[in-house]
C-alpha cells in the first residue's frame, strides 16, 4: 500500500486524494508540488522532518498527553503558598463556560458587525476595571504586568518628553527585568531605595533622584513583597513637584477594600488580571492592564486597542469600535505608539465575567477574606521559634518569612514541606540579597485555616530538627 | 435581493438579542456570586482584617461595579458570545494572515486539566516534570522545523518575538562595540506593521524596503539600504501577498555582509512547514505564530504565542529561563551570560504552548507536510477561482503560483460600481463571512486578503466563492444594498464619528456617561 496516498487526517478535509486530483486539475498542474516552483531548489528541504511518529487517533493522543501532564503535581494536589504575581484564586464556573465558547475562544480580528460580541465584551472589560481602578480609560489587555508596566514608563517618557524613570526596588524582580529591556535604550531605569523595617520606599532617597530628567516614579501597591505602601501621595506629590508622572502597579483583587492608586495621586495604574478568573497555567494565563484619565495627551499614547461605545443607525442600538486607531502600529507602522497585536484578549473577557458576578460586595467581600486569613498565617507563623515576619507594616495577601534565625535555608525548609505536600513559600534569597533566608508567603482565599494549621505543624518540626 | 435557490449560499442571519450594556442589568443588592466566610476561629484572631489597614488607605466607597445575579450575568455572556463568529462557525478564510484553521476539542480537553491549569510558576522543578517536558520537546520541534539551534517560549505573540528579536539584535551589537553606531532595521513594506513598529520600540530606526514589479521587496533598494547603521533585517517570507521571494538567501547574504542580522518573520509559514527552513535561507533568528500556523486557538485576540529560535551564536542572548534536560530531569535554566533578560513574567503562554503541542503529535512530520501542501492546493484553486470573478484581481505575478495567502483587488469592482472593499467585507458579513482588506498603508488597492489554510474542505471554499461573486454581482445591480450592509448581521451602521474626537470617544461606559448623560435606551 502506498503509505503517503493513505495520510487522511481529520483537521485536513482535502487530504482525500480524490479531491486533491480534481483541485490540481481545476488549477491546471499534475503536482501539489509544482505550486512551489517559486522556491528555489537549494531552500527545498528533500527529506522528512525529524519529529516523534504523529499519534493520530484521538484516543491515543490524549493517552499520550495525559501521561505527560500525570507527572505534574498542581496546586489541588498539594496545599499551596506561592504567589509572586501568580496566585491560586478560585475561578467562577461561570467563566469557564463563557471562555470555552467556540464563538469566543477561536475568534480572532473580525470587524464590529459581525464580531459585535468580542468588542462588547472587550468594552465592557475596559469599563469594570475602570471601576474598580476609579479611572475612565482602560487598555485592551497586553500580556501581563510587567509589559503593561514597561509600556506605562513609555507613555509617561512621551508625555514629559524625559528620559529616565525611578523604580522602587521592592518591585518584582521578573518585572525589572521586563521594564530594563522594554525601555533600553530609550529610557534610564534607576531605582530607589526602600526602608529596611517597614519596606515602605524611602523618601529621601526618592528626594535625592528626582530630578527634572525624570518622567515618572514607580511603586507597587500592595508590593511584590505584600506590604502595603502607605506613601502614596508623598510619593505622587514629590513627582508632580519635578514635572513627573506617578505610575504605580496594583493587584487588583485587592482593590474592593484597599483604595486604587487614583485616590492617591497616581496618573498611570497598571497589573494583571490574572486572579480575576483566570487559571494560573504554570504562569502562562497573565493579562496586563493600563488605566488612567481620559486626558487626550494620555489616550494618544496608549499602544493598544481601545474600544469604544457608540450609536448605530438604528436608534437604541449599541455599536463599538476602535477608538483613535491610527495612534497604533496598525495605523503607522513605526510612526504608531509602541506596537499592538495579540496579547490576551480572552483572558479580558474573563476578568469582565468575573467582576459582573462579584460585584462591589464580592469584592470588598475577597478582600476582606485574604486579609483575615493571611493575618491569621501571619499571626501563627510569626509565633513559631526561629521564624519572624520580615517587614512591620500592613499587609495584603502575601508577606515575607524570615527564617535566618532558624539556621535552615528555605530551600530545605521547602524541600521537607513538599514532602508534607506543601508548596512553601518563594524563595527569596537569591534575587532580593539582604533578604537572605527569607520566603515569600501567599494567602488567598483557595487555602483553608486547617491547611494554615497544618503548614504551622509542620514547620514547628521541620525547624525543631537538629 | 433574492438569494438564489441553486446556490450554495446560506439564507443566513447572526443571533442578535440587542442586549444592554452590564451596568444597565444592574439591580442593587442582586449577587452573581458568594465568597466564604473565614473559620470562626480565624475571625476571632484576625477581627474584621479591613481594621488592619492603615487608615489612609481604605476604600470607603465600594467600586461601582454592577450588581447582577448568576443566570443574568452567565446569559449576557452567552447573548455577547452568540454575536461572535467563531472559526468553529463560520468558513474563516476571509482573515488573511491570520491563518485562522481548526482548533481542535481534544487540545481543550487536555488543556483542562488541573494538571495544567492549577500549576504555580514557582513549584518545584520535580512538581512540574510534565509541563517541562513539553516545553522541552518543543524546543526541540521548532529547531528541527526550522533548522536553528534553540527556541524560547516566552515571547507571547508575533510581535512580543519581533521585540525580542530586536533586544537581541540590539544587544549583541553592543556586546561588540557598535551598539550605537548600528542603529538601523531595514524590513518590507509587506511584512506585518509590528516589524517595523518592534524594531522602532528598541530605539532603531527602520528603513523600509518597497517592491519591484513581481510584487517582491526590491534588491536594489535592499543594496543601497545597508550599511555600516544596519543592525539587522526583519522579514516576512511569504510576505502577506503570499510571494515566496526566491532571493531570500541572497537578502540574508547581503545584511550579513553589512555585519547585520537577519530575523526571519514566519507568522505566514503555514504553506512552508517541512518545505523549506530559516536556516538554509542564512537566518539567525526567526519564530512562529503558536496561535496562527500551530492549531492553538485565537481568543479573539490572545493568548498568543510567537515561539522564537537563534543560532548558536545568540543563544546565550536569548530570554531566561530556557528549559534544559540533565537526563533524568527536566529544569530551568538562567545561566545564559548574555541574557537580554526577561519578555515576560515566568516562561512563557504555557496553555497555548501545550494545545500547540497536542496538535503537532497527532500530526507528526508527514502530517505537518501535508497541512502545508494542502494550505497551498486550497489557496492557488481559490486564487484561480476569484481571478475569475469579474472586477477582483490578483495584482503582481499574473498566472504564477502563490504560497499560502494572496492579497486581491476590488479596484476594477470599485471604479466600476463605486462600491469600495469595506462595503463589500460588511457585506459578507451577512452571509456569516468575514473578509478582511489588508494592513495599513493599503498598497494594493481596495485590497482583500483571503488564507484558507487546510482546515475547509472543497465544498466550503466553494461556499465562499459564492459569497464573493453573489456580492459582486450585487454590487453591480444593488449597489445601495452593498454600501448600506451589513442587514443580517448584528448591528446597523456604526456611527464611527466619536471615535477620533476626544470630547465624545468613550472608552468606557462611565466615560460614555460623563460625556453624553443617560444611557439611549
Amino acid at each position: 500500500m502506498d503509505k503517503k496516498k493513505s495520510f487522511i487526517h481529520p483537521y485536513i478535509p482535502n487530504s482525500v486524494p480524490e479531491v486533491k486530483e480534481e483541485m490540481l486539475k481545476e488549477i491546471g498542474v499534475k503536482d501539489a508540488d509544482e505550486l512551489y516552483d517559486d522556491l528555489p531548489e537549494k531552500l527545498r528541504l528533500r527529506r522528512r522532518l525529524n519529529l516523534p511518529q504523529p499519534l493520530l487517533s484521538e484516543l491515543e493522543l490524549k493517552r499520550h498527553v495525559e501521561k505527560i501532564l500525570a507527572k505534574n503535581k498542581s496546586c489541588e494536589d498539594c496545599i499551596s503558598f506561592l504567589g509572586g504575581g501568580c496566585a491560586h484564586h478560585y475561578v467562577p464556573a461561570v467563566c469557564d463556560e463563557i471562555t470555552h465558547r467556540s464563538e469566543f475562544l477561536t475568534a480572532y480580528a473580525g470587524e464590529p458587525y459581525e464580531d459585535a460580541g468580542r468588542f462588547q465584551a472587550l468594552f465592557e472589560y475596559e469599563s469594570l476595571m475602570a471601576e474598580l481602578l476609579d479611572f475612565d480609560v482602560v487598555n485592551v489587555p497586553t500580556y501581563d504586568w510587567g509589559q503593561a508596566a514597561s509600556t506605562s514608563l513609555r507613555m509617561a517618557g512621551r508625555i514629559t518628553g524625559r528620559k529616565r524613570v525611578l523604580v522602587s526596588d521592592t518591585i518584582s524582580p521578573d518585572r525589572l527585568s521586563i521594564v530594563r529591556n522594554y525601555c533600553h535604550p530609550l529610557l534610564a531605569v534607576d531605582l530607589i531605595g526602600h526602608h529596611p523595617h517597614t519596606g515602605l520606599m524611602n523618601l529621601e532617597d526618592l528626594e535625592s533622584k528626582i530630578s527634572p530628567d525624570v518622567a515618572a516614579v514607580y511603586f507597587e501597591n500592595p508590593s511584590f513583597l505584600g506590604f502595603i505602601e502607605t506613601q502614596g501621595q508623598s510619593i505622587a506629590d514629590t513627582a508632580h513637584s519635578h514635572g513627573s508622572l506617578s505610575v504605580v502597579g496594583v493587584d487588583p483583587i485587592s482593590l474592593g477594600v484597599l483604595k486604587p492608586p487614583s485616590h492617591y495621586g497616581a496618573d498611570i495604574a497598571c497589573g494583571d488580571i490574572q486572579g480575576l478568573g483566570n487559571h494560573m497555567y504554570y504562569g502562562g494565563s497573565l493579562g496586563g492592564f493600563i488605566a488612567s484619565r481620559d486626558e487626550e495627551r494620555f489616550v494618544m499614547e496608549y499602544p493598544s486597542r481601545l474600544f469604544g461605545i457608540a450609536k448605530t443607525s438604528v436608534e437604541g442600538e449599541w455599536g463599538f469600535g476602535d477608538v483613535a486607531y491610527m495612534r497604533t502600529s496598525f495605523g503607522g507602522r513605526e510612526k504608531g505608539k509602541e506596537f499592538v497585536g495579540t496579547a490576551a484578549a480572552l483572558y479580558g473577557i474573563s476578568a469582565a465575567v468575573y467582576l459582573s458576578l462579584m460585584g462591589p460586595q464580592g469584592m470588598a467581600e475577597l478582600g476582606e477574606h485574604i486579609l483575615q486569613k493571611s493575618q491569621y498565617a501571619m499571626k501563627r507563623l510569626g509565633e513559631i521559634q526561629g521564624v519572624r515576619l520580615r517587614f512591620q507594616s500592613s499587609h495584603f495577601k502575601e508577606f515575607v518569612v524570615d527564617f535566618s534565625s532558624s539556621g535552615k535555608p528555605v530551600g530545605e525548609i521547602n524541600h521537607w514541606l513538599l514532602h508534607k505536600g506543601i508548596f512553601g513559600g518563594k524563595d527569596l534569597s537569591r534575587e532580593f540579597p539582604e533578604l537572605q533566608n527569607c520566603a515569600l508567603y501567599c494567602v488567598t482565599e483557595m487555602v483553608t485555616k486547617k491547611e494554615i494549621d497544618t503548614l504551622v505543624i509542620v514547620l514547628k518540626d521541620i525547624l525543631s530538627r537538629r | 435581493m433574492e438569494i438564489q435557490k441553486n446556490s450554495k449560499l446560506r439564507n443566513f442571519h447572526q443571533a442578535k438579542w440587542d442586549e444592554e450594556v452590564i451596568f444597565e442589568l444592574s439591580t442593587k443588592g442582586e449577587r452573581g456570586i458568594l465568597v466564604p466566610e473565614v473559620e470562626p476561629e480565624i475571625k476571632k484572631i484576625a477581627g474584621d482584617g479591613v481594621s488592619s489597614l492603615p487608615e489612609n488607605m481604605m476604600r470607603k466607597e465600594p467600586p461601582a461595579l454592577p450588581e447582577v445575579a448568576q443566570m443574568r450575568v452567565l446569559k449576557h455572556f452567552l447573548r455577547l458570545s452568540q454575536q461572535n463568529l467563531g472559526a468553529d462557525l463560520n468558513i474563516d478564510i476571509g482573515q488573511g494572515t491570520c491563518t485562522v484553521k481548526y482548533n481542535p476539542k481534544v487540545n481543550e480537553t487536555l488543556a483542562s486539566s488541573k494538571r495544567a491549569s492549577a500549576l504555580h510558576p514557582y513549584q518545584d522543578e520535580g512538581t512540574v516534570q510534565g509541563a517541562l517536558q513539553i516545553m522541552y520537546e518543543m524546543d526541540l520541534f521548532f529547531r528541527e522545523i526550522s533548522g536553528l539551534d534553540r527556541f524560547s517560549l516566552q515571547p507571547s505573540s508575533g510581535s512580543h518575538a519581533i521585540m525580542t528579536m530586536a533586544s537581541i539584535i540590539r544587544k549583541y551589537h553592543e556586546s561588540r562595540g557598535e551598539g550605537s553606531e548600528r542603529d538601523e532595521i531595514i524590513t518590507t513594506i509587506f511584512s506585518h506593521p509590528s516589524d517595523a513598529a518592534a524594531a522602532a520600540v528598541k530605539g532603531y530606526k527602520v528603513v523600509t524596503i518597497y517592491f519591484n514589479k513581481e510584487g517582491l521587496p526590491d534588491i536594489k533598494a535592499l543594496k543601497k539600504a545597508v550599511s555600516r547603521r544596519t543592525a539587522g533585517l526583519f522579514i516576512t517570507n511569504p510576505e502577506d501577498t503570499g510571494i515566496f521571494n526566491p532571493k531570500i538567501s541572497e537578502f540574508t547574504r547581503i545584511v550579513h555582509e553589512a555585519g547585520g542580522l537577519c530575523g526571519y518573520d514566519q507568522a505566514n509559514a503555514n504553506g512552508i512547514l517541512g518545505i523549506t527552513r530559516a536556516k538554509e535561507a542564512g537566518f539567525d533568528l526567526c519564530f512562529f505564530n503558536l496561535h496562527k500556523t500551530f492549531g492553538a486557538p485565537h481568543g479573539c485576540g490572545g493568548p498568543a504565542s510567537g515561539v522564537l529560535g537563534v543560532t548558536k551564536e545568540l543563544v546565550d542572548y536569548l530570554p531566561i529561563p530556557v528549559v534544559d534536560f540533565d537526563g533524568s530531569k527536566y529544569y530551568l535554566n538562567d545561566s545564559l551570560p548574555k541574557t537580554i533578560g526577561k519578555v515576560r513574567s515566568f516562561y512563557g503562554p504555557f496553555p497555548v504552548i501545550l494545545k500547540s503541542y497536542a496538535w503537532m503529535m497527532s500530526l507528526g512530520a508527514e502530517g505537518l507536510k501535508e497541512v502545508a501542501k494542502t494550505a497551498v492546493l486550497n489557496n492557488n484553486y481559490l486564487l484561480k477561482k476569484i481571478t475569475k470573478i469579474k472586477g477582483a484581481a490578483a495584482p503582481f505575478k499574473a498566472g504564477k503560483h502563490r504560497i499560502e495567502q494572496v492579497r486581491y483587488s476590488w479596484e476594477e469592482l470599485c471604479k466600476e460600481t463605486g462600491v469600495d472593499t469595506h462595503q463589500i467585507a460588511f457585506r459578507m458579513a451577512d452571509f456569516g463571512f468575514h473578509l478582511w482588506s489588508s494592513h495599513h498603508p493599503f498598497l494594493v488597492p481596495q485590497p482583500f486578503t483571503i488564507e484558507p489554510t487546510e482546515s475547509y474542505s472543497k465544498k466550503e471554499l466553494d461556499e465562499y466563492l459564492n459569497g464573493l461573486r453573489h456580492v459582486a454581482e450585487e454590487a453591480r445591480k444593488e449597489p445601495e444594498t452593498v454600501k448600506n450592509a451589513p442587514h443580517r448581521s448584528v448591528v446597523h451602521k456604526i456611527d464611527e464619528s466619536t471615535f477620533d474626537d476626544p470630547k465624545k470617544w468613550a472608552i468606557t461606559w462611565r466615560a460614555y456617561l460623563k460625556k453624553h448623560g443617560k444611557p439611549i435606551k
